[in-house]
């Protein structure tokens, strides 16, 4: 698949907490329009590699480039402004839960843009019925189900049309037949809008419906990477023993 | 079968270090938390809706609170002095030392304690629970500074209503001394108020009221200090909010003791 200019370039990052070295030299590029997939067990580092990229975290090595502005030591105000290029779709799907799903929605278009009330009316409903939860406009976070709250988190996380999303554990805690909806939600997202996207995830069903490149990380740093289909007739121990573990 | 590993011994003066640089630390924390709440105060964008919406959980849901301590405080105040009083034949000064104690300093005291038993305590595991829910990095994601949006707001929100609902609960508690003087003495209202009007003077007024918004900014930034540092879960959440009271109580106490002998230092006794 032919890609676009580089969006996202990572360089030999290294994060560690306290004695425990999580990241040590990760390199990946992402190229404008890309979908690429982080796979990993539990606990590896993959949400870390995710938040470093959007700033959250600091590492204590490496470079870290978005749209040709490095990340690393920006200045806060700076970060903030770089962030609205950013859709960020949490594990568990982050929604204020002091705000209603129409507030939730509301909440970014009203921070970031100069959008009339008809405008934001028009668009939340337009994000809700991309996710089909049109139904759900006044309930609140908590009366959802955790796939509805998935589906609100990405609709909240595109509604401003960032250039890249990403993506922590989309699937993850929904059952295979919800897991593979919202796999398939993000895939039509992506293609509607040409969103770059990063996810993280260890459901190898979701990686395979999405992905354009798959990046294995395995102690600290990434073994392989390459398409579904060229990883899973990899060689490399780490990546057989995981598409064996999990298929 | 694994033989059990026997705790590590640790020396008494060791736990003690250790304890101690965590309080300092924490001290640390809380101190340049604090203060860069008056640098982000003149910094756009300014949140007022929020701070609005602030104003009426933290104050007006404390209303009900503060009205039935306020009235109470002033009743048993009154009930207890009466006696105590009349021995020295002083029971006509009682309007007079009512007002003054609940203005300077049972009132403003008072107040700061129970709103910060309420509201500290909810700030501090709303937030918390905000942390811990990423919704905090949600926002920062989403290219809003975390620190204006929920503390500048928060922190101006107490600042700003302690000082009217110590004035309030100061109302009330002059007013249960009334109601008691009445059931006890049938006092006259008129006269009750004319000698609580003519008792207190600006200098017992300012000082009373001035602290609660040291305060309420003490009540804001520790209860959102402990929510931003929630870790370890739902656990945390619960321990943000029981720390958040029990420091804002603490500090509150402190602060007022300087307070008061700042107060003497400078305007002496006021008598």
């Amino acid at each position: 698949m032919n890609h676009g200019k580089i969006l996202i370039d990572v360089q030999d990052v290294w994060k560690s907490f306290g004695d425990h070295h999580v990241l040590t030299g990760v390199s990946m590029q992402v190229r404008e329009g890309s979908s690429d997939v982080i796979l990993g067990r539990s606990g590896i580092g993959k949400s870390v590699l995710l938040k470093s990229i959007v700033g959250l975290l600091t590492p204590e090595r490496g470079s870290i480039e978005v749209m040709g502005q490095q990340v690393m030591g920006m200045r806060p105000s700076d970060l903030n402004k770089l962030r609205k290029n950013f859709g960020y779709v949490f594990q568990y799907a982050a929604l204020y839960d002091s705000l209603t799903v129409r507030e939730n929605l509301e909440f970014p278009l009203r921070k970031h843009t100069d959008a009339g009330e008809e405008e934001i009316e028009e668009r939340v409903f337009e994000q809700l019925r991309l996710v089909g939860l049109e139904a759900s406009v006044e309930k609140m976070p908590s009366e959802l189900s955790g796939g509805m709250k998935k589906r609100i988190g990405l609709a909240r996380a595109i509604i401003t049309r960032p250039a890249i999303v990403l993506y922590d554990e989309p699937t993850a805690g929904l059952d295979p037949i919800t897991a593979r909806e919202i796999s398939e939600l993000i895939l039509s997202l992506e293609e509607q809008f040409g969103i770059t996207s990063i996810t993280v995830t260890h459901d190898l069903e979701c990686a395979r419906l999405i992905a354009h490149r798959i990046h294995i990380l395995e102690n600290g740093c990434f073994q392989v990477t390459g398409t579904f289909d060229e990883l899973k007739r990899s060689a490399d121990p780490t990546t057989k023993a995981f598409f064996q573990v999990v298929t | 079968m694994n033989s059990r590993q026997k705790p590590e011994h640790i020396p008494y003066w060791k736990l003690m270090e250790r304890r101690l640089r965590d309080a300092m630390e924490q001290v640390y924390g809380i101190t340049m938390f604090g203060l860069r709440f008056f640098r982000y105060i003149f910094v756009p964008p300014y949140e007022f809706g929020q701070v609005r919406k602030h104003l009426d959980d933290l104050g007006a849901k404390s209303m009900p609170l503060l009205t039935v301590v306020g009235l109470i405080m002033g009743i048993i105040l009154a009930l207890q002095s009466r006696p105590t009083l009349d021995r020295f034949g002083a029971g006509g000064f009682l309007p007079a030392m009512l007002a003054l104690t609940i203005v300077r300093e049972l009132g403003p005291v008072i107040t700061a304690l129970i709103v910060a038993g309420r509201v500290s305590s909810g700030i501090g595991a709303e937030v918390g629970s905000m942390k811990v829910t990423e919704q905090i990095d949600a926002l920062e994601v989403s290219g809003i500074d975390p620190y204006n949006y929920l503390v500048v707001t928060r922190v101006l929100a107490t600042a700003i209503i302690l000082p009217l609902l110590t004035a309030y609960v100061d109302f009330l508690g002059i007013f249960g001394g009334y109601i008691a003087e009445w059931i006890s003495h049938n006092s006259s209202m008129q006269l009750y108020f004319t000698e609580v009007v003519q008792s207190l003077r600006f200098y017992d007024i300012i000082p009373g009221v001035g602290k609660t918004i040291a305060f309420g900014y003490i009540i804001g930034v520790i209860g959102t200090y402990q929510g931003f540092n929630t870790t370890r879960g739902t656990e945390g959440v619960g321990r943000a909010a029981t720390t958040a009271v029990v420091l804002s109580s603490l500090n509150i106490i402190f602060l007022d003791v300087i307070i008061v002998q700042l107060t003497l230092l400078f305007l002496g006794p006021g008598i």
